[in-house]
């Protein structure tokens, strides 16, 4: 018996967004690939389109997908509605994760389990279950009573989407700069989140960030510097070290036009 | 093409709340043209003529199902009772109270503490015939009483179908508190036409709530009058407006006594070709009305193209003295980012569009204390959205965790 691979491959992804102006091109050829257990982090300057990948990945209908493909195990990821991505085993840890005024918590995550597992989780361990995770962020059982992130810190929103993957066990979870805003107290709890699900092996993590600062709780086996809409470096964990003293302006300065040299940094690409 | 209209307007500048004539004689009230500012937005030809006051050919039947102690009578035309809290403010609630007979009324005596609603169910027999002719017509008067200190929950049940002018008087003792539920759930041809009026006691608490989500046009008024300081008025309305319908709601809370307060809320949803929802909130806070504390929301949800919802909020203060005054109208289409949220974590659209409309009118419904009523009410939204109700373990988390809040 061969264990299940859980791949997602992105090649040559472009992707554009409809402006004022006529549709923009973000993406301009990004490849990735993740594989389950693996942690990759992204990183790189604002505006580079690292957000616009996570949201094209979970098909998010803001942005067009005008080229290349994306794939879970050979499935076309592109066909697919945003609801079947996730019961595909897709999740998303949102940067900025959506207000559901009135929808409690509790309903919401027994929703989604619902869906994502195929059936109703049995109500006696699903309530511990919950309960579980929820301690494990240092969440107080409160807020499965209150509206889904409903004013709810920046903190508290993030915890809440580490929650959210941890009950849903996805193959390839996608973080969105989970770690911004986050103090350092916060960013310890969802880093051990992060981490414990990460422990499992099960799953493939992209870790989206602009920082350095959650690399040290969370280690990925390979860094991608993103500017201007496409890979422009690769390395391994001694990359974001680089990137810690040197910043991106090299890469900025470079406008992703050509990748400068990931070997410079001694990336393994 | 949607058209969403009053989309956060402000109020009228200088907050005239308009003052219309009082009067019980039906001639005294102008036939409408359809140009005043009471009636622009309702289309007149589908009142099927009520604004004649014609004589009633069908029956509205009404039943009382109240716990012991209340007193449940049937009121002649001359009862002193009648008139007390409601004086018509137009053409077809004068002819409503010219025309009813009399009235049913319903009395919770002095400290009472009823365990259990009273129950009024209003019930159209007149359904369109199968020839297409109008539902017939019919009057009602409805006159409920809360004793002083006493404390109720009272509901009215409005189903089938009929052309129905009906009034509801409700006199709230001092002291008392009363909840007190109006539920339109009319089968589709009805039309239903009402002044709801409301006396608050002095020290008195009112938390009501409308709801209407049936009919073919259903035009309520719900006013509002303290008779002394410390008066409170919650008034609630949840309406779902489908395809054809045309649903109004038109309140005015008058403060004239000091330190009372009154809090609307009122939340929509829209869908379907001519589907047509009217809000109108006018608050008046009269001269001696210092310490007044008021608030008015309406929140519309356009759910489809083609359904159109106007909402006019409008505050007029004739004094510097008050807690606080405000209000708030906003009307918008499903939000995209939540819908997307949501399917994002594997939950089909159409589920997701259902708890997105659930969870905007729960922050109204759940407050609804009768739990059978609450339950009709989510039942009928989500029928109406064509999904069944969620599986919600929300109890059994909140009974599992220490923290209750
Ligand atoms: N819906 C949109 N309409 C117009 N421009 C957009 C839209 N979404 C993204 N962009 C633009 O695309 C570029 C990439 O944005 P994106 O949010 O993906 O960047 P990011 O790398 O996540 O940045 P940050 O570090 O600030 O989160 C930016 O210039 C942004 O303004
Ligand atoms: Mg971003």
């Amino acid at each position: 018996m061969t264990a299940a691979v859980s791949t997602l491959e992105i090649r040559n992804l472009h992707v554009s967004v409809e402006t004022e102006e006529g549709p923009r091109e973000i993406l301009r050829g990004v490849d990735l690939t993740v594989r389950k257990g693996e942690t990759h982090a992204i990183m790189g300057p604002n505006g580079s389109g690292k957000s616009t990948l996570s949201y094209s990945i979970a098909g998010h209908p803001k942005y067009t997908v005008t080229g290349g493909s994306i794939t879970l195990d050979g499935e076309d990821v592109l066909a697919m509605g945003v609801d079947a991505r996730a019961r595909a085993g897709i999740f998303l840890a949102m940067q900025y994760p959506v207000e559901i005024p009135g929808v409690s918590v509790s309903n919401f995550l027994r929703s989604s389990a619902t869906a994502v597992r195929g059936e109703a989780p049995k109500l006696r361990t699903w309530v511990k279950e919950v309960k579980a995770s929820m301690e494990a962020l240092e969440m107080d059982p409160a807020f499965a009573e209150r509206g889904v992130n409903e004013g709810f810190s920046g903190g508290e929103k993030k915890r809440h989407e580490i929650l959210q993957m941890a009950l849903l066990k996805p193959k390839i979870a996608v973080l969105d700069e989970t770690d911004s805003g986050l103090d350092v107290d916060a960013l310890r709890i969802v880093s051990g989140g992060i981490e414990a699900v990460r422990a499992k092996g099960e799953t493939g993590i992209l870790l989206i960030t602009h920082y350095t600062r959650i690399l040290r709780y969370i280690k990925p086996e390979f860094v991608h510097v993103m500017a201007a809409g496409r890979i422009v470096d690769e390395g391994g964990p001694e990359l974001a070290a680089v990137l810690e003293d040197s910043g991106y302006d090299r890469y900025v300065k470079a406008g992703g036009a050509t990748a400068p040299a990931g070997a410079g940094a001694g990336a393994v690409s | 093409m949607v058209v969403i209209d009053a989309t956060g307007r402000p109020p009228m500048a200088s907050g005239a709340v308009p003052r219309p004539l009082r009067s019980r004689n039906p001639l005294d009230h102008g036939v409408p043209t359809g140009r005043e500012e009471a009636w622009r937005f309702t289309p007149l030809r589908r009142l099927r003529g009520l604004l004649a006051g014609p004589d009633a050919d069908g029956k509205v039947s009404v039943t009382v199902s109240a716990p012991a102690g209340v007193a449940v009578e049937q009121l002649d035309a001359a009862d002193p009772r009648i008139g007390r809290v409601l004086t018509p403010a137009d053409r077809v609630a004068a002819f409503a109270m010219a025309r009813a007979g009399g009235a049913t009324a319903v009395t919770i005596p002095a400290e009472a503490a009823l365990a259990e609603p009273v129950i009024v169910h209003l019930h159209g027999e007149s359904p369109r015939t199968a020839a297409g002719a109008a539902a017939g017509v019919a009057y009602g008067h409805l006159s409920i009483e809360v004793g002083p200190f006493a404390s109720a929950t009272v509901v009215l049940d409005h189903t089938g179908s009929a052309t129905y002018a009906g009034n509801v008087e409700v006199y709230v003792g001092h002291g008392a508190s009363l909840t007190f539920v109006s539920l339109q759930d009319w089968d589709a041809g009805a039309v239903h036409v009402g002044a709801h009026a409301y006396s608050i006691g002095r020290d008195a608490k009112l938390r009501s709530f409308t709801v209407t989500l049936g009919g073919d046009l259903v035009r309520l008024n719900p006013t509002v009058e303290y008779r002394g300081p410390g008066g409170d008025a919650e008034l609630n309305g949840v309406f779902f407006t489908d395809a054809g319908q045309h649903q109004e709601h038109r309140l005015l809370v008058t403060h004239t006594p000091r330190s009372c307060r009154s809090r609307v809320t009122y939340k929509g949803a829209l869908r379907g070709d001519a589907a047509h929802s009217v809000w109108i909130g006018d608050v008046l806070i009269e001269a001696d009305a210092l310490d007044t504390d008021t608030y008015e929301l309406n929140r519309n949800l356009v759910l489809t193209d083609g359904a159109r919802a106007d909402s006019v909020p409008n505050l007029e203060i004739l004094t510097g003295e008050i807690v606080g005054a405000g209000h708030a109208s906003a009307t918008g289409r499903f939000d995209d980012e939540a819908l997307f949220y949501l399917q994002s974590r594997g939950i089909p659209p159409a589920e997701a569009r259902r708890l997105v409309v659930h969870g905007f009118f729960a922050e109204v419904i759940d407050r609804i204390q009768v739990v059978e009523v609450r339950d009709r009410i989510m039942a009928t939204v989500a029928g109406r959205l064509g999904e069944t109700p969620a599986d919600d373990s929300a109890e059994a988390l909140a009974g599992a965790g220490p923290a209750g809040a």
